[in-house]
């Protein structure tokens, strides 16, 4: 008896330790093991297979000489920049206005919402269908008169690109304006009384009052969605499929041909890289500060 | 004075309309995708080549939504979304459960046991919630042919399953950190132990997260598309990268309403899900990523 007491304290005390093991071992290895892994097979000259030898930087020197590769970066910069601002202007349009006291608040955020709920090969299904231009907008644009009307960015090299960020704001959208919402209710109402009792119009206390105390939902939109935005694969798959020509190519669609489809395993290893590196280079300062203050808040 | 106030009054009944406006023409956008899908799956062919995207249907027809079910080709075979749609509710489920079980576990050690270095494992599994899938990709096919589970639906579960872990780790997390330390320990004085107190305080307080948790899970699984072209091939892809390939069989006229049907079949259960239960998704969602 008093021996089996300190062992079986000894279990309780190594039993937490134990049981959250398994959960660090997998990701241990299911991330960070894998992520030397593939950084091992950007170093080597593997083709169709991996192989594991070592060339350098060979891999990387390719994928910065290849055209594709600067469409595909050049693209993402483009869509990153129009999502994000797109996404948290409309994101937080739509939250102020649903603050006002509005009687139909739960429709209309159900409305805004829903496009979260699809898949984004759902999304780009549809959103393919409704800016053909021998179908879609144009089409019922022209019906309706409007005769000369063009709409068929789709079609076009320079512009396709246009038709990935519409769509994958129109998805988004409803997830900035549910953080935005949520920041807004934590707001204490009585500055905002105390604005408007000294006169102050309510664009005016929103921009001036409001909007900066949204700092810490403005940071977790911005980082999430720039994640969204690295991440875009099966969307461009969906509506454009890269194309017309490579038009649409994005790093992560580049490293999923680069892989699967030319044989190219190294470059498109050394893209993952790349990728990761760009996530990193967002999120690690995020997660650190975000850690930081939940153990200074304790 | 009395003019003072009409004007007040008129500016704001200008600014309520300008506001109910702008609302009522954005929910008019945001609706226009779903109510084209539904229109369009319900069109005869030739009257969708004939008319416009957006009318009413003249004549209501549930044969794309039967021909997307059960006929429709993906480039191998012309099944259907039927068998695609069984292979993701097969690996859905189980990985759903799987990944909300272990993120409960965690969570609770992760809050109520702290030992020294347990923030830094919460940091290591954190940064999984932002992985691109890209950087893990080729090690992970290379793993699945080893265990011999290379393209087949038990191990997209088991790729599910540890790439969900740090998503619900984190839910789980966020929200035990609410439970108050001094329940576990009047708890540990009355003498429960470690799975006693999981069991019959932390799980029944959990309730909201867990469902929470299944939701985005259930979400984030259903909709994947990258692992399941990856790591599965012909009979065992999910109805995603089924509907991809049906959309994008170019064989004679295109069958708009066959693919707006089959795209509705893909989104039916999330949208399902939504619906029941979209206000714990909302709270799902903005948990932890706002600080309150």
């Amino acid at each position: 008896m008093s021996r089996s007491t300190p062992l079986s304290n000894r279990i309780e005390n190594w039993l937490p330790r134990l049981v959250l093991a398994p959960s660090l071992l997998v990701v241990l290895v299911a991330v960070y093991l894998f992520i030397c892994w593939t950084g091992w097979i950007s170093l080597s000259s593997s083709m169709i297979v991996p192989k594991y030898d070592f060339v350098g930087l060979n891999q990387y020197v390719r994928l910065w000489s290849t055209p594709r590769w600067h469409t595909a970066v050049f693209n993402l910069f483009v869509f990153s920049t129009l999502f994000l601002a797109l996404t948290t202007g409309l994101g937080l349009l739509m939250a102020i206005l649903l603050d006002q006291k509005i009687r139909v608040e739960g429709t209309l955020r159900a409305i805004f919402l829903y496009p979260m709920a699809l898949s984004f090969i759902v999304t780009g299904t549809a959103w393919k269908w409704i800016l053909n231009p021998a179908l879609g907008v144009q089409k019922v644009v022209n019906d309706l008169g409007w005769t000369s009307f063009v709409f068929d960015w789709i079609a076009q090299p320079t512009f396709a690109i246009y038709c990935v960020v519409i769509a994958a704001v129109w998805q988004s959208t409803g997830f900035a304006m549910a953080i935005f919402l949520a920041g807004l209710r934590g707001i204490d109402n009585s500055v905002i009384k105390a604005a408007q009792i000294e006169g102050a119009s309510l664009p005016r206390i929103y921009r001036t009052i409001v909007v900066p105390m949204l700092r810490p939902a403005f940071l977790s939109v911005i980082v999430l969605l720039s994640y969204i935005a690295i991440k875009s694969f099966d969307l461009i798959l969906a509506l454009t499929n890269t194309g017309p020509g490579s038009a649409t190519e994005m790093p992560s669609t580049f490293m999923y041909s680069a892989t699967f489809r030319r044989d190219q395993m190294g470059v498109g290893a050394a893209s993952a890289m790349m990728m990761l590196m760009t996530v990193a280079a967002i999120i690690v300062p995020y997660l650190y500060s975000e850690l930081k203050e939940s153990r200074d808040g304790q | 004075m009395a003019n003072n106030a009409a004007s007040f009054r008129r500016q704001h009944r200008i600014g309520r309309a300008v506001i109910y406006g702008s609302l009522f023409f954005m929910a008019a956008f945001y609706l226009m995708p779903l109510w084209v899908m539904i229109t369009t799956s319900v069109k005869h062919l030739d009257e969708i080549y004939a008319g416009s995207f957006i009318g009413l249907p003249q004549q209501i027809t549930f044969d794309a939504w039967r021909t997307a079910w059960s006929e429709a080709c993906n480039g191998t075979a012309c099944k259907g979304l039927k068998p695609y749609f069984i292979n993701s509710l097969l690996l859905t489920i189980p990985a759903v459960i799987m990944s909300t079980g272990i993120g409960a576990i965690n969570g609770y050690v992760i809050t109520k046991w702290r030992f020294p270095g347990s923030n830094v494992i919460f940091g290591l599994l954190l940064f999984g919630c932002f992985l691109p899938f890209q950087a893990v990709i080729l090690p992970m096919a290379q793993t699945l042919g080893i265990l011999g589970l290379a393209g087949s639906l038990p191990g997209l579960v088991l790729v599910h399953t540890v790439y969900g872990i740090a998503f619900t780790t984190l839910f789980f997390r966020n929200y035990f950190v609410s439970i108050p330390d001094e329940l576990v320990r009047a708890a540990k004085i009355d003498g429960a132990g470690f799975i006693r107190i999981f069991v019959s305080i932390m799980l029944p307080a959990a309730l909201p997260i867990i469902v929470v948790s299944c939701i985005w899970q259930f979400t984030q699984i259903w909709n994947d598309y990258l692992f399941g072209a990856s790591f599965t091939a012909g009979e065992n892809a999910p109805i995603t990268v089924a509907l991809n390939n049906i959309v994008n069989v170019s064989m004679g006229r295109k069958e708009y309403n066959v693919d707006m049907a089959a795209a509705m079949i893909a989104a039916l259960p999330t949208l399902f899900v939504y619906v029941v239960a979209g206000r714990y998704f909302v709270r799902g969602l903005t948990a932890g990523a706002v600080k309150g």
